[in-house]
C-alpha cells in the first residue's frame, strides 16, 4: 500500500451536545482520489474544516501530510491545497496576478514565481487571456485556472468543496483530466460534494450521514453491492432516513 | 386591499423578527439624545475667565472672589479694555470674560440693580452655556448673601452674550437635528435596504409576477417604516421632554405633520436608492454616505452654517434635511406657527413631489 | 394555440455583449412537462424570465396561454405560477406565514386550492410554525412549490428547482411534478442535471443561449449518430491518456470509473476487438470494452461538439 497522507481514528467533533461529526475512521493514500459525499448538514464541512487544520476535533486522532491535527495545524496549512465552486479566485484581479498573489500567499519562492506563473499560463492555453480579468473568463476556464492555482505551490493534498456544480460535461470532463493528472503526480486529491455524479470519478468514496460514515468503497463495488446502476441511487438507498438535513 | 395589508404585515414581521433593525431603529435615537443631552454638556472645569474690573469697588471684589472661590475658574484678573478682550478671543487665548461696569457698586447700592456682562465663545455653544450658567448662579448666590435674606434688595443681572454665535446654536438645537437624522436613517436606509433585500433573495421576481401592483409593491414597502419613522419622533420627543427637561414650545401637531412630509421625502429618497442598485451592501452605503453625511455637515446643527464657504451654504439650499430642521427649531424651540415657517415648507413639500415621482417613475415592473 | 411559445427569441446583455439567448423557437403543448436543460450560464434563467413577462426580449416573439409576453404582461402573471433559481422565500418568516401571504398576494387562500397543493403541504405541515430560514433545503423547496402553486396557475415554471438539493430530495421533487402534472398544469423545468432529463416528457438541451436539440428524451438518445463504447481499465487516467493518443478514436471522454469512445471509421466491428488487444498487451489491467446506449450526457456531448466544433 500506498503512503498514508490522511488517517482519521474516531474522529469526534461535538457542538454541545449535537454530534456534527461521530466516531468516523479512514485513510486516504497517496495519490488517490477521495471522495467525501453527504447530503447538506451530514457532517462533510466540518470533518473537512478539521482536516484542513480550521478547527479543532473534540477527540480521535487524526493526521493529514503527517502533522497531528491537534498540534500541527500550522504545518498541514503548509502542506495542502483548496479551491471551492463558490470562491477561489479574484474576479477583478488579471489571471496573472491572481496566480503570483495566491503563489506568493502560499510560498513559491519569488525567483521561480515569474517563470512557474507562464509556464501554469503556457500550459492552460491562456498566453492570450494573461493580462484580462478573471470576471471575463468563461466559467469553465476559472475552474481550471482555480484548480491550477490550489496546486500551484506543489501541495500534497488538495481539497475541493463541488467543484464542477453546474458546468457543461464537456469542462466537467476537462476539469478531472486535470484532476487525474495532478493525481498520477503524486497529489492526493480530497473531493467534498453532494453532487453524485462527481462521486463516479473518485477512486473510493465515504458516504457520510448523519455525522457517522455509512459506506467506505469504491463507486463500483458500491453500485454492486446495492444491486443499482449510479451513484445516486447508492446515495438514495443509505441516505433516505436521514434524520438530519440542513442547508 | 386585502393583499395590502397582509404585505405590511410582513414588513413589520421582518422588522421585529430582525434584532438589528430593531436596534438601529430604537436604539440609536436613544444613543443619540444620550450623547448628545450629556456628554457634550459635561461639567467644565478651571475655566480661565478673564476678569475685567472697571468698577473696583467693595461688591465687584467680593463678587470676583467668590468666583474664584468655586472650582469652575482660573479668575485672571486684568486691566485691559473691551476691545483688547475681543482681540483675545479672536486669538483664541480667551474663552470667557466677566466684564464689570464702572459704576457697579453704586448702580447696586443706590438703585438697587446693576448689571454684569459676560462673554463666551460661541463657538463652542456647549462650554459657552454651561460657563453662563455657573456664572449666574455664582451671582444669584452673591445676591441673596448680600440682600441677607431679605427679599431681594440687590439684584444683578447678568448679560450674556455669545459671540460668533449669538444664538447660541448647538445648545438645544441638537434634537431637531436628531430627529432629521433619525428620520433620514430609518426611512432612507431601512426601505432601501428593504426592498433590496427582496431583489437579492429574489422575492421580488415573485412579487413582480404577482398580481399586486408594481407600484403597491413600493407603497407597502413605504407604509410600515412611515408609522414606525413617527413612533421614532414621538420616542424622541418623550426622551427630549422628560429626560432632557426640553419644553416643547410650538403645536405638537403641526410638528408632526411636518416630520409626516420629511419623512415622505426620506422614503421616497430610500425607494430611489434601491431602483439603483441590486445589493444590499451598496444601498446601504449610499443611504449613509449619501444621506446621512450632507444631514450632518448642511442642516446646521452641528456647524453653523453661517461660517461655511458659500458654495456650502449653497449646496445646502438643496439638502432636505436643512428646511426641516429649520421648521422644527422654529415650531418647537421658537413656538412659531405655521405662518412663519410656510416657506420652508413649501420648499420641502416640492422636493418630496420632485423626489417621489423620480422614485415612481423609475421603478422597473420588469427586470432590467 | 399551444401553452408556451417561444418564437425566434434573441436576448443579449450589457449592449449585445453577452448573448443569453440566440434565436431560440420552441412550443409546449398543454399538459406537457418540459424540460430545459443545460449547465449554468447557458440561458436558462433568461428564457424564463422572458416567459414570466420580466424580461423583454432583444428580437422575436413570446406568448404564454396565448398571450403575449410583453402586452399582455399583466394577465400572464395571474395566470402562471413561477419559482425563480435560487428562490429563497422569506426566511424570518415561518412557513404558515410565507403560505398566507404569497396565498394572499396572489387573491387566493390556502384553503381555496388545498387539494392541489395538498400532497406536497401535509409534508410540511408539521413545521408550520418554523422559521422557513430554519428548514432543509428540500423542505424549503417544498414550500416554495407550494407558494408557487397557491393560486392554481395553469403553467407553472421552475427556474432549477432542485440545484444544491440532495439526492432523496431530488427525487421527491420530481415525483411531486408527475403528480401535479396528472392534474392537468403544463410544467416547464429547467436543470443543470442532465439525469434529470429521463424524467421529462419533451427536453431542450441548451448551450450558450443555443438549443441543441429538443424532442423527447428517448428519441434525442435514439439520434445519437454512431455506436458508443464503454472502456474500463484499471487506471483510468492512462487509460484515458492513450486512448486519446490513438488515431482511430474520434471522441474519448470519462463517465466515472468507465471512458465513453466513438470511433471514427464504424464500418468495421472489428475494430474493438483489435482495440482490447492492443491496451492489454500494453499493460491494462483489468481492461473492458463494450457497446453501451449511449446516455443524455453523451447525446449532449455529441451535440456540443457538432455545433461547436471541438
Amino acid at each position: 500500500m500506498a503512503d498514508k497522507v490522511i488517517t482519521c481514528k474516531n474522529l469526534t467533533k461535538k457542538f454541545g451536545d449535537f454530534y456534527a461529526v461521530h466516531n468516523i475512521s479512514f485513510d486516504v493514500s497517496q495519490g488517490e482520489i477521495f471522495g467525501f459525499l453527504g447530503a447538506n448538514g451530514a457532517g462533510k464541512t466540518t470533518a473537512m474544516r478539521i482536516l484542513c487544520g480550521l478547527s479543532y476535533p473534540t477527540s480521535g486522532e487524526a493526521s493529514v501530510a503527517g502533522f497531528d491535527v491537534y498540534t500541527q495545524q500550522e504545518r498541514i496549512k503548509q502542506n495542502i491545497g483548496y479551491m471551492s465552486q463558490k470562491f477561489s479566485l479574484y474576479e477583478n484581479l488579471t489571471v496573472l496576478e491572481n496566480i503570483t498573489f495566491f503563489g506568493g500567499v502560499y510560498g513559491v519562492p519569488a525567483a521561480q514565481l515569474k517563470e512557474r506563473s507562464r509556464q501554469l499560463i503556457a500550459k492552460l492555453g491562456l498566453t492570450n487571456e494573461a493580462k484580462k480579468l478573471v470576471a471575463s473568463l468563461p466559467l469553465g476556464w476559472k475552474q481550471k485556472l482555480a484548480f491550477s492555482v490550489a496546486i500551484f505551490h506543489e501541495p500534497k493534498i488538495v481539497f475541493l468543496d463541488e467543484p464542477t456544480g453546474g458546468v457543461d460535461p464537456v469542462t466537467r470532463r476537462q476539469f478531472w483530466d486535470m484532476i487525474y493528472e495532478a493525481a498520477a503526480n503524486g497529489i492526493t486529491v480530497f473531493v467534498t460534494t453532494h453532487y453524485m455524479d462527481e462521486a463516479e470519478y473518485c477512486d473510493r468514496v465515504t458516504i457520510m450521514v448523519d455525522g457517522k460514515v455509512e459506506a467506505l468503497d469504491s463507486p463500483g463495488n458500491l453500485k454492486s453491492r446495492f444491486d443499482v446502476t449510479s451513484m445516486d441511487e447508492v446515495f438514495y438507498r443509505l441516505a433516505r432516513n436521514a434524520v438530519r438535513s440542513g442547508d | 386591499m386585502k393583499q395590502f395589508l397582509v404585505f405590511i404585515r410582513k414588513e413589520f414581521f421582518h422588522v421585529f423578527r430582525d434584532k438589528r433593525t430593531l436596534l438601529i431603529m430604537f436604539g440609536l435615537p436613544l444613543v443619540q439624545i444620550v450623547l448628545f443631552g450629556f456628554a457634550l454638556t459635561s461639567e467644565v472645569k478651571n475655566i480661565t475667565l478673564t476678569v475685567i474690573d472697571n468698577s473696583r469697588d467693595l461688591n465687584s471684589r467680593q463678587l470676583t472672589d467668590k468666583i474664584k472661590s468655586s472650582s469652575y475658574f482660573v479668575v485672571n484678573e486684568s486691566n485691559i479694555d473691551y476691545n483688547d478682550v475681543l482681540k483675545l478671543f479672536k486669538k483664541n487665548e480667551a474663552k470667557c470674560a466677566l466684564i464689570f461696569p464702572s459704576r457697579f457698586g453704586d448702580d447696586l447700592k443706590h438703585n438697587g440693580k446693576a448689571q454684569i456682562q459676560i462673554l463666551t465663545d460661541g463657538s463652542d455653544p456647549n462650554t459657552a452655556k454651561t460657563v453662563v450658567n455657573y456664572i449666574s448662579n455664582i451671582t444669584s448666590a452673591y445676591q441673596q448673601e448680600i440682600s441677607n435674606g431679605k427679599p431681594l434688595e440687590y439684584v444683578i443681572t447678568p448679560e450674556p452674550r455669545m459671540l460668533y454665535n449669538e444664538e447660541g446654536n448647538g445648545s438645544l438645537n441638537f434634537i431637531p437635528g436628531v430627529m432629521a437624522l433619525v428620520l433620514m436613517i430609518v426611512s432612507t436606509a431601512l426601505t432601501s435596504v428593504s426592498v433590496v433585500k427582496e431583489k437579492e433573495l429574489g422575492t421580488m421576481e415573485i412579487l413582480l409576477v404577482s398580481p399586486f401592483k408594481p407600484l403597491m409593491v413600493l407603497i407597502s414597502k413605504a407604509v410600515p417604516y412611515l408609522i414606525l419613522s413617527l413612533l421614532n419622533i414621538i420616542m424622541i420627543l418623550v426622551l427630549a421632554v422628560f429626560v432632557l427637561d426640553v419644553t416643547i414650545k410650538g403645536s405638537i401637531i403641526l410638528l408632526f405633520l411636518e416630520s409626516m412630509l420629511f419623512i415622505i421625502t426620506c422614503l421616497s429618497l430610500g425607494l430611489m436608492i434601491s431602483n439603483t442598485t441590486n445589493s444590499q451592501q451598496t444601498a446601504l452605503l449610499l443611504s449613509m454616505m449619501g444621506m446621512m453625511l450632507p444631514t450632518m455637515i448642511f442642516t446646521g446643527f452641528m456647524f453653523p452654517l453661517e461660517n461655511m464657504p458659500k458654495v456650502f451654504q449653497w449646496i445646502s439650499n438643496i439638502i432636505p434635511s436643512r428646511w426641516y430642521f429649520l421648521i422644527i427649531k422654529a415650531v418647537m424651540l421658537k413656538g412659531l406657527g405655521f405662518g412663519y415657517v410656510w416657506k420652508e415648507t413649501l420648499i420641502l413639500f416640492g422636493m418630496t413631489v420632485l423626489t417621489l415621482t423620480i422614485a415612481l417613475k423609475n421603478f422597473k415592473t420588469r427586470l432590467s | 394555440m399551444n401553452p408556451v411559445v417561444l418564437d425566434h427569441i434573441t436576448k443579449t446583455y450589457e449592449n449585445g455583449k453577452v448573448l443569453a439567448a440566440s434565436d431560440v423557437s420552441f412550443e409546449v403543448a398543454s399538459g406537457e412537462l418540459f424540460g430545459l436543460i443545460g449547465p449554468d450560464g447557458a440561458g436558462k434563467t433568461s428564457l424564463f424570465r422572458i416567459l414570466t413577462t420580466l424580461l423583454l426580449p432583444d428580437k422575436g416573439n413570446a406568448s404564454v396561454l396565448g398571450l403575449d409576453c410583453n402586452k399582455d404582461f399583466e394577465e400572464i402573471r395571474r395566470r402562471i405560477g413561477y419559482m425563480p433559481g435560487r428562490f429563497s422565500l422569506y426566511q424570518d418568516l415561518t412557513v404558515k406565514e410565507n403560505l398566507d401571504f404569497f396565498a394572499t398576494l396572489f387573491g387566493s387562500t390556502l384553503e381555496e386550492n388545498y387539494s392541489l397543493i395538498k400532497d406536497i403541504y401535509e409534508q410540511i405541515k408539521p413545521f408550520n410554525n418554523r422559521r422557513a430560514g430554519k428548514l432543509s433545503g428540500g423542505m424549503k423547496q417544498k414550500l416554495a412549490l407550494c407558494c408557487a402553486l397557491i393560486h392554481k396557475p395553469e403553467v407553472l415554471f421552475l427556474d432549477e428547482p432542485t440545484t444544491g438539493v440532495d439526492v432523496v430530495s431530488r427525487k421527491e421533487f420530481w415525483d411531486m411534478l408527475k403528480t401535479l402534472k396528472q392534474q392537468g398544469i403544463t410544467i416547464v423545468v429547467s436543470t443543470p442535471y442532465m439525469d434529470e432529463a429521463m424524467l421529462c416528457e419533451r427536453i431542450a438541451l441548451i448551450q450558450t443561449g443555443k438549443i441543441l436539440t429538443i424532442d423527447t428524451p428517448g428519441k434525442i438518445i435514439a439520434a445519437f449518430p454512431v455506436p458508443l463504447y464503454a472502456v474500463k481499465a484499471k487506471d483510468t487516467y492512462r487509460l484515458l491518456t492513450e486512448l486519446r493518443k490513438r488515431s482511430e478514436i474520434a471522441s474519448c471522454f470519462a463517465f466515472g470509473d468507465y471512458v465513453h469512445i466513438t470511433l471514427k471509421d464504424n464500418s468495421n466491428e472489428s475494430q474493438t476487438d483489435q482495440l482490447k488487444q492492443e491496451l492489454i498487451q500494453a499493460g491494462h489491467e483489468q481492461f473492458e470494452i463494450k457497446r453501451i446506449e449511449p446516455t443524455i450526457e453523451d447525446s449532449f456531448i455529441q451535440l456540443m461538439s457538432q455545433t461547436y466544433g471541438r
